[in-house]
């Protein structure tokens, strides 16, 4: 009993009904078909939230002053006393754990560089920042300690403000002005695109924090002495980010001086944490819409085994015939189970070319993030032919047990 | 259900002799249908022994009756039971396929020798709807020759056919005997039985006669 010969039987007996194995086989084609694309869709979605945490660092976490609360009236956030260089110095000594660690002050203003202008964003960081918010350095340098500590005059560009300044020309070396102030470029800044927020990133000058406090930033900064605006910093990756969040926020409540009791006047952020909650719903989504994928497949199965007892019934001669001649009772289960799984894997194959056209189109159409997993093309086909060993089984083990002499005189 | 017990057969005891040719008659529940059931191994007997080519049917599993029908019993059917748009050959070859106990090197060729022996070699390709009753019946008889049988079962052969084509497919009957297969026929036909070297008689399960054919 050669076992493709038993496939070759399948077929023939498939192709005799063309047809109808076509529309039966329907069912498992819709069913694997949107498995595919669902699958697809959510996993593209998935992979586009892990590589916006990728980009933003999995292990960063970030300190702001809180919104101040006087009088039950919010004023804003960073109202609240700002950061300073010390927080960040003891800070460092106190936590092993901490990888990198920097300030960072945003502003905005015009940048002139020969003709052109333009305003952007200007932040003021330490040399760390770079390493923190997984920027690359392309061409050039990064600050060195010395320029950060002593108000260097020096700048790092983002691909837009290189774009819009430089007309392609090399921005390295070149004398620009920020606020009036002259600057040199020292380096730039490989671009890292839009933000899940949609923004471009790369529409950015860093210059050193001391500087930023001292020429560029007009804010209360002088209030303050030394002041950061937030704090970057990463963790050693060994280190859980949740323990390493709730040590932080400890030992800010003490640097702080807030009372038990009283809420933090700052915050200590995940981002990763808040893009994927963010995200949740879309997953859950992607989840109800393969359960939705599943629940077809379920009828596509229920058809084939609907279209197996009628073919049962059908060919009860064929099956007498065969019987009388020495088939064994296994071989006609054999026979009609393999005619089932046939049935299912024709249709998964088709399924699966069906599902991937189907997202690639969606891909270039509607522009939603769609990523083809291979594995799960091999769950799709598996799971197709589950169900057709699950569906076929029955109306096989009904064939395989009827009597040869009824079924030669059946008409 | 329930109710009282028939007995298809009763009190037969009877021997067939390799290379007979017999022909079964009776009317309609005489049990001559029962005894091709059990010969055919198609069905057990509820008691008693039957001995065919020394195996004893009668407390065999469904696997080894299977493997018997396959190698030893040739079937033909009134209706022939050939399955629809397969060719001839592919018909032939079927028992093939259920073969377990020998290595085919060439099904194709010996599917071609036994259509040859019933005179169909030019039909090998046709599919069976295409051929005449006849034809097919002769597609029957090959496929029934093809694993070399001891015995011939045939139900009513030519009860479906002109009495032309019936009397052909006697012959060949005729001659299959003389190869010294043993040729067992249910028929109403008295001229069908007239061919067969015996003729035995069924009436209420019982054998009522048992007669040389002389020809």
């Amino acid at each position: 009993m050669g076992f493709l010969k038993t496939i070759n039987i399948a077929l023939v007996a498939l192709r005799l009904n063309a047809l109808r194995s076509f529309l039966t086989m329907l069912g498992i084609i819709i069913g694997i078909a949107s498995v595919i694309v669902m699958v697809s869709v959510s996993s593209g979605s998935k992979a586009e939230i892990e590589r916006a945490i990728d980009q933003l660092g999995s292990n960063m976490l970030n300190i702001r002053p809180g919104a101040s609360m006087r009088g039950g009236r919010h004023s804003g956030s960073g109202t609240e006393t700002p950061f300073t260089e010390k927080d960040i110095k003891r800070l460092k000594e106190k936590f092993a754990f901490l990888d990198k660690i920097s300030g960072s002050i945003n502003s905005n203003g015009p940048v002139i560089y020969g003709n052109n202008n333009w305003t952007t964003g200007i932040t003021g960081i330490h040399a760390d920042y770079i390493d923190v918010r997984q920027w690359v350095i392309e061409e050039g340098r990064n600050f060195s300690d010395r320029e950060v500590r002593s108000g260097g005059k020096v700048a790092l560009l983002g691909q837009d403000v290189i774009e819009r300044l430089f007309d392609g020309a090399s921005p390295l070396g070149a004398r620009i002005r920020i606020k009036n102030v002259p600057f040199t470029v020292i380096g730039t800044l490989q671009a890292k695109g839009e933000s899940t927020w949609g923004r471009s990133q790369d529409d950015v000058i860093f210059i050193p924090i001391s500087t930023a406090r001292m020429r560029v930033s007009g804010r209360s900064s002088r209030s303050v002495p030394d002041m950061v605006g937030n704090i970057y910093l990463t963790i050693n990756p060994d280190r859980n980010i949740k323990i390493a969040e709730e040590d932080l926020t400890e030992f800010m409540r003490e640097l702080r001086k807030i009372a038990p009791g009283a809420q933090d006047d700052f915050s200590v952020r995940n981002f990763s944490e808040f893009i994927r909650a963010r995200n949740e719903t879309s997953s859950t989504l992607g989840l109800l819409l393969a359960a939705t994928a599943a629940i077809a497949l379920l009828v596509g199965g229920i058809g084939i085994m609907n279209i197996m007892l009628v073919s049962v019934t059908e060919r009860t001669r064929e099956i007498g015939l065969r019987l009388a001649i020495g088939a064994r009772r296994k071989d006609i289960l054999m026979q009609f189970l393999v005619e089932a799984v046939t049935l299912c894997l024709i249709g998964s194959f088709f399924g699966v070319a069906i599902g991937i056209g189907a997202g690639e189109i969606i891909r270039q159409t509607i522009d939603i993030p769609v990523l083809l997993n291979i594995p799960i093309i091999f769950v799709a086909i598996s799971s197709a032919t589950i169900v057709g060993i699950f569906f076929g089984f029955y109306p096989a083990k009904k064939a395989s047990r009827m009597n040869p002499i009824d079924a030669l005189r059946y008409e | 259900m329930g109710g009282e017990t028939i007995h298809a057969l009763r009190d037969v005891s009877l021997t067939i002799d390799k290379g007979e040719y017999v022909a079964i008659m009776g009317p309609s529940g005489s049990g001559k249908s029962t005894l091709m059931n059990l010969i055919g191994a198609l069905d057990v007997p509820t008691s008693g022994d039957l001995i065919i080519n020394g195996l004893n049917l009668s407390a065999q599993e469904a696997d080894t009756l299977a493997d018997f029908r396959n190698q030893t019993i040739g079937f033909v059917f009134q209706q022939f039971n050939l399955l629809p748009k397969t060719s001839a050959l592919e018909n032939v070859k079927l028992p093939l396929f259920y073969s377990r106990h020998k290595t085919i090197v060439d099904a194709d060729e010996l599917a071609k020798q036994c259509l040859e022996r019933v005179g169909l070699s030019d039909r090998l390709d046709h599919e069976t709807t295409q051929l005449s009753g006849g034809q097919q019946q002769r597609v029957a008889i090959a496929r029934a020759l093809v694993n070399q049988p001891s015995v011939i079962l045939a139900d009513e052969p030519t009860g479906a056919l002109d009495s032309k084509t019936s009397l052909e497919i006697l012959d060949l009957f005729r001659e299959l005997n003389d190869s010294g297969i043993t040729v067992m026929v249910v028929t109403h036909d008295q001229e069908v039985a007239d061919q067969a070297r015996r003729k035995l008689f069924f009436r209420d399960g019982e054998i009522i006669s048992d007669t040389a054919v002389r020809n």
